[in-house]
């Protein structure tokens, strides 16, 4: 045993430990680092790991009262980072046990707390976690899970048909229930409350729940379909969460929602637990991510927040479109559309995958693209989101010029002809136009909406890019 | 649609239920899929009136480790024949992700008329 020796020392005596193999029971964490001028990378890395573990400035005399060699975190490994100068990425080992089980609440407190702060930093990123399986087993995870919601959807082997309802702001709860009502029975599986709608002084909560409830029953006995609308729970409280969920289990409703990072993940952690117990279906909505996850050397990559998601609980995720209006380079999305709904994602850097992670047995969520998408999109969103997606067109459908059952109408029918051709082995992103076309010959909807929007484009170029040459 | 703009609300049961009626060669494009991806075929019809339900009647046994279109086919027609009022559905089992990777009406029973050849 040591003695005391108070006073500062050097983060890499204790930190950083190149020599280190990690634990297959270790939560290891990527980050992308921009240091303080002058200090060197194994000290700056050792910082980081100090600081998102056991770490304090100073030496203080309590820690020789516990094992710090088993508690704390190392820094084991410094990569550069693939065309960035200033950057490099450090590899983090924390031991299972600094982590209170089934919280991303606990480990994201650690690993994005203080340290992100820390003064000997330029910037600070976090860009991937690997989540040892011994620590998803304590996690609920999804509600349902992609095969329960298809199997209560009787959705199969296509992807589900969305939109959100618009305007996002103003309607009255009857006109809100005629919106969705007009959609359901147009062809769409699911319509969607704005993340910006709770219960405002236009159209209290009850009031929509009561109306979209009639909307969503009349629909489904006359297109013998299953239908459903995400009623958005999420609220100033958790109380008031919990009433809103309850008058939607109350009214027979399949599908509520939630917005994970202005809710937070406690709340989210909970509702999911309360979906999974009453059998009610959970959408996640993902508003203020882009102030998180946009900055390609601050705050945290959304494949890391998406992990979290999956492990607090959802069954629908938004990821954003690729092709919409939306920031998302289709390889990085393709990353984390994976972690959502794989049973194992390998490492992959071209896709921005910095580990292997093994989900086990934890349901997949559902990938939802939603944003400035509409017909023309279909046959290239069919091919990167495949099955397990839920594709959302809002101005899409909504912006039909004979209205919403039309539009919905238009959608549906270009994302099956998607499908079928797609079944029968065609390229239908490279022949996208002709199956369009063809589909349009028996459905004036679509020929319509073809017509409406076959100019509009969304290309801009990407602000946060994978890290290659 | 007999008026422009008069959207009229149809009777679609699920997928491919907003495209044309399957040909027969539309049908054994989806069945080769549905080999082709190692699903297992099954068969399933029932009253249209009682069509809302999760379980319909399942015609035979799903025919596992079958891969021959033409089996399938006749399998088809010869629940419709015995069944002609009933919707009768094609399903494609994933014993994988336990789930169905196709599953769609090829004929609709009565008020409907057929869906398929």
């Amino acid at each position: 045993m040591a003695k005391y020796d108070a006073g500062v020392k050097e983060y890499r005596d204790l930190y950083w430990a190149p020599e280190y193999v990690p634990l297959d029971t270790d939560l290891l964490a990527c980050f992308k680092v921009v240091g303080q001028a002058g200090v060197p990378r194994e000290e700056v890395a050792a910082a980081v790991a100090a600081e998102s573990s056991t770490g304090t400035w100073s030496t203080v005399w309590s820690e020789l009262l516990t094992d710090l060699e088993f508690y704390k975190g190392r820094a084991y490994r410094i990569e550069d980072v693939p065309g960035d100068k200033d950057a490099f990425y450090t590899f983090i080992a924390y031991p299972l046990d600094l982590f209170e089980e089934g919280s991303v609440v606990n480990v994201l407190t650690s690993l994005v707390g203080n340290v992100f702060g820390f003064k000997a930093l330029r910037s600070l990123r976090l860009e991937d976690l690997r989540f040892p399986i011994a620590y998803i087993k304590t996690c609920g995870g999804p509600p349902a899970g992609i095969q329960l919601e298809r199997d209560r959807l009787n959705k199969y082997g296509r992807p589900l048909l969305g939109c959100t309802i618009k305007p996002k702001l103003g309607l009255s709860a009857k006109n809100y229930g005629r919106a969705v009502y007009e959609c359901l029975r147009g062809g769409l599986d699911l319509t969607k409350d704005d993340e910006n709608i709770n219960s405002q002084p236009f159209m209290r909560w009850r009031d929509r729940w009561d109306f979209v409830a009639e909307a969503i029953h009349k629909a489904e006995a006359e297109t013998g379909e299953r239908k459903g609308h995400y009623l958005n729970v999420t609220a100033a409280t958790p109380e008031e969460m919990y009433k809103r969920a309850e008058y939607a289990k109350e009214l027979n409703m399949p599908i509520i929602m939630h917005d994970f990072l202005t809710g937070g993940f406690t709340a989210n952690t909970g509702l999911a637990n309360w979906c999974r117990e009453n059998g009610i279906l959970l959408h996640i909505h993902r508003a203020m991510h882009a102030v998180i996850d946009r900055n390609p050397h601050h705050g945290i990559h959304f494949r890391v927040l998406a992990k979290c998601l999956r492990l607090s609980g959802g069954d629908q995720l938004h990821t954003g479109t690729v092709v919409g209006k939306l920031e998302g380079d289709r390889q990085s999305t393709l990353g984390f559309v994976d972690q959502l709904r794989e049973s194992f994602v390998a490492e992959d850097r071209s896709r921005g995958v910095f580990f292997d992670q093994d989900w086990g047995s934890m349901p997949g969520v559902f990938a939802v693209a939603s944003g400035g998408i509409h017909v023309w999109h279909m046959p290239a969103l069919v091919n990167i989101f495949g099955d397990d997606s839920c594709l959302q067109f809002g101005g899409g459908t909504q912006g039909h010029p004979w209205g919403n059952a039309a539009g919905a109408c238009a959608n549906r029918v270009a994302l099956e002809a998607c499908v079928k051709a797609r079944n029968e082995g065609r390229d239908i992103e490279r022949e996208g136009k002709d199956i369009l076309t063809q589909a349009a010959s028996h459905s004036p909807e679509l020929a319509i909406a073809m017509e409406t929007w076959k100019e509009i484009k969304f290309e801009f170029d990407t602000v946060d890019k994978l890290d290659v040459q | 649609m007999a008026v422009q703009g008069d959207y009229q609300t149809k009777n679609t049961l699920e997928t491919f239920g907003f495209l044309p009626q399957f040909t027969q060669q539309d049908v054994i494009g989806q069945i080769n899929y549905m080999i082709a991806q190692g699903l297992t075929p099954g068969i399933e019809h029932e009253a249209p009136e009682n069509a809302a339900t999760h379980y319909w009647t399942m015609w035979k046994l799903p025919f596992f480790g079958e891969t021959d279109l033409n089996v399938v086919l006749s399998e088809l027609e010869t629940c419709r024949r015995e069944y002609p009022d009933h919707h009768i559905r094609l399903t494609g089992y994933d014993n994988y992700t336990q789930s169905q990777g196709v599953n769609f009406v090829v004929f609709k029973g009565q008020g409907g008329g057929t869906r398929a050849w």
